[in-house]
């Protein structure tokens, strides 16, 4: 379509037509990146699965014992895959350049950050709940807790990666960023942990839980919100130094 | 599509000054940059080269002075700057895993077009394998590809553009250079080598250098 | 007119020079209202009917747990005041802010364990409060790690500001969560504070205690903005001249 001759600056009075790619390209992008790394989408499962193994070997295989901890233990083990996980969320954009081209373009930040959080959950959340109700077997929990576990992880981890990715933008123009996006983002994961864990606590007590995964859907649909919003600004800090 | 005589591309900046970590890098600067124009900045390692291009386009916060985008001044103007704005930093901004076509159309280029960008700097034949798999230089090319492509924005800010290039890569990309001039564009770069363009400014940071023992006047503090 | 007052608060010199006729006398008041409500709570106060002679640990614990939680609300509010006008001095004072408010909160929670003990038999309960200042400390914590963690101050000041807010948004979140989380596990147990009814002997020097703290609170946050300042600032005339030990003209 276009030959050497026909190259031409475009007239700056026109209207732009470089609006800079749409929130389903970025998706699509961010998608394809994901699944290019396929390692770096098992490891938090095999993290998730791997640690709730030792579990057992640590506080004894006693059933009772184990169906006690199993809500608590499964939904921290999710907590810390997702988190562990995302210390490379802006990594490798930050290092390449192409998190500095993100900023110049004329789409908002916000989308571009909701995009790549969005891909997460999808490479390491969903998988996890997904993966959750074997692990509740396996652990002991009654089976009226399985319903409630995935429902409240499928909301929960959501919100753990868009709280998480404030942390990841602070903190990718450090050289070892782990520890230290740990300390800052896990007081802000409490209150999405304490209504995972109460709603699975509810369904096995023969109470309802929807309160709860209301409260978690309330709790996602603010940091959707919001969290986007910071990690944008957090990302224009990180550029600058 | 050609553009017009009069076209506005137009970059002024009046007595800027630098500051980084509470050091001034340099003051005073002025410049204006017009349609089919360049400007090279040069200077030592350290005075502030790329803190002024990330100046220019809104990326860096500690500066003094006024900048003017067609007219009209940043940092309100800053959006319509950006529109206009093709920016190659130090940092490339090729993603490492993708491969140098995609990466071309993640910037938007048509197909085609991406392809022949890539075939002029010599990088025909790589297009469908993995940048993280490409040399550095190899990488380079990839985002000097978009110099190559049709439609580009006006203003092009480079950060070393020349680095890393061979001889026939220089010469090609001052050809590409020129080409853009004639039709209108403009171009700020900062290298330490000569550049061979006709209508060529230079300023050279070292001389808007601030002396780093002179204690500052109160005046680079308070609101910015 | 007014802003024209905002736009010196900005400037460190002024900041600098109004302040130091504000420290002898904020000192002075934090260690006679300190004094007096110390001596007024531990000897004249009179005992608690339930706990005795422990209660009184709360002349401590609650203007510490109080100016935790204040602190870092002031630390967010400088830090934004910095985001949104980009005044250096707010940035000193929220860095300033952040060891003491962390150390209150340190304070309260290691005399609300020193009160478990003779309430509840033990140094440590899974208590709502207890649990809201361990986290409140944790976020403390983070602010100052992610402050240590950047080469540059100016980005250190503006990604902490930012964690900051974010912190400040998700407290009144934490502490309802916690709150419920507490309820549901152990309900109507004896709780720390229950400040509604309290006797008005035991009050007053309460009182006097929080205000005291109040003092010491901004004494010692501004001696630590001004060092601050003084580090920051020692490129210019004016910072050359304090510290060689010069008088300071006119600021206009």
């Amino acid at each position: 379509m276009a030959s050497v001759d026909s190259i031409a600056v475009r007239d700056p009075a026109e209207p732009c037509h470089r609006a800079g790619p749409g929130f389903m390209a970025l998706l699509r992008v961010e998608l394809l990146l994901a699944l290019r790394r396929r390692a770096d989408i098992a490891n938090p499962l095999l993290f998730f699965v791997t640690v709730l193994a030792l579990l057992p070997l640590g506080v004894g295989p006693e059933p009772e014992l184990l169906a006690r901890m199993a809500p608590g233990m499964i939904w921290v083990m999710a907590l810390l895959a997702t988190l562990l996980s995302q210390e490379s969320l802006f990594r490798s954009d930050f290092e390449d350049g192409s998190l500095e081209q993100l900023t110049l373009s004329p789409q908002p930040l916000y989308f571009a950050v909701l995009a790549k959080v969005t891909v997460h959950w999808l490479v390491t959340g969903l998988p996890l709940a997904l993966l959750s109700p074997l692990l509740a077997m396996m652990l002991n929990l009654p089976a009226a807790g399985y319903p409630s576990l995935l429902l409240s992880l499928l909301l929960g981890t959501a919100c753990l990666s868009l709280i998480g990715a404030v942390g990841a933008a602070l903190t990718v123009s450090l050289r070892r960023a782990g520890l230290l996006l740990a300390l800052i983002v896990m007081p802000l994961y409490v209150p999405v942990l304490i209504f995972g864990t109460g709603a699975v606590q509810a369904a096995l007590d023969g109470y309802a839980y929807s309160v709860q995964l209301a409260v978690l859907a309330a709790l996602l649909a603010a940091a959707a919100a919001l969290a986007p919003l910071a990690a944008a600004g957090a990302i224009r800090i990180s550029l600058d130094s | 599509m050609p553009v017009k005589a009069n076209s506005p591309a137009c970059l002024q900046v009046r007595d800027l000054s630098c500051e980084r970590d509470g050091r001034r890098l340099f003051a005073g600067l002025s410049f204006e940059l017009n349609s089919g124009g360049a400007l090279q900045v040069e200077g030592a390692n350290g005075t502030g080269k790329t803190t002024l291009l990330r100046t220019l386009i809104g990326s860096a916060g500690d500066a003094e002075g006024n900048i003017y985008w067609n007219g009209a001044a940043l940092p309100a103007a800053l959006p319509q700057l950006r529109e206009s704005l093709l920016y190659i930093g130090h940092q490339a901004g090729i993603r490492r895993g993708l491969t140098p076509l995609e990466n071309l159309v993640w910037y938007g280029a048509g197909e085609e077009d991406a392809l022949r960008a890539l075939e002029q700097v010599d990088l025909f034949g790589f297009e469908g394998s993995l940048c993280q798999h490409l040399s550095a230089g190899q990488n380079r090319r990839v985002a000097l590809a978009r110099l190559y492509l049709s439609n580009t924005p006006p203003l092009w800010i480079l950060d070393e553009p020349l680095a890393a290039l061979d001889v026939a890569g220089v010469s090609s990309l001052q050809g590409q250079m020129a080409c853009h001039l004639s039709r209108g564009g403009c171009i700020l770069f900062t290298s330490h080598q000569p550049v061979a363009l006709a209508q060529l400014q230079r300023v050279n940071l070292s001389d808007y250098a601030v002396a780093a023992d002179a204690f500052m006047e109160e005046g680079a503090y308070g609101l910015g | 007119m007014a802003w024209q007052w905002f736009h010196r608060l900005g400037s460190p010199r002024w900041f600098y020079q109004k302040t130091s006729g504000w420290l002898p006398w904020l000192a002075a008041a934090s260690v006679l209202l300190l004094l007096v409500g110390t001596v007024w709570g531990l000897g004249f106060a009179p005992q608690d009917a339930k706990q005795g002679n422990s209660y009184r640990i709360i002349y401590i614990h609650v203007p510490a747990a109080f100016l935790a939680l204040a602190g870092y609300y002031i630390m967010a509010f400088s830090g934004a005041i910095g985001l949104i006008w980009k005044m250096k001095l707010s940035y000193a004072v929220m860095r300033a802010a952040a060891p003491i408010g962390a150390v209150l909160t340190f304070i309260a929670l290691f005399t609300g364990s020193l009160w478990g003990k003779p309430t509840w038999g033990t140094y440590w309960v899974w208590d709502a409060r207890i649990t809201s200042m361990l986290i409140l400390l944790f976020l403390y914590v983070g602010v100052i790690a992610l402050s240590r963690a950047f080469a540059r101050e100016q980005v250190a000041d503006k990604a902490c500001a930012l964690l900051a807010l974010v912190g400040t948004v998700n407290i009144p979140i934490i502490y309802k969560s916690v709150d419920w989380w507490f309820t549901l596990h152990q309900p109507a147990t004896i709780k720390l504070t229950e400040s509604s009814s309290i006797d008005p002997s035991m009050f007053y020097p309460l009182l006097v205690m929080i205000i005291g703290f109040y003092c010491f609170y901004a004494w010692t946050l501004l001696v630590h903005t001004r060092n601050l300042i003084l580090q920051r600032e020692w490129r210019t005339q004016w910072a050359q001249q304090v510290l060689r030990g010069e008088p300071l003209g006119d600021a206009g």
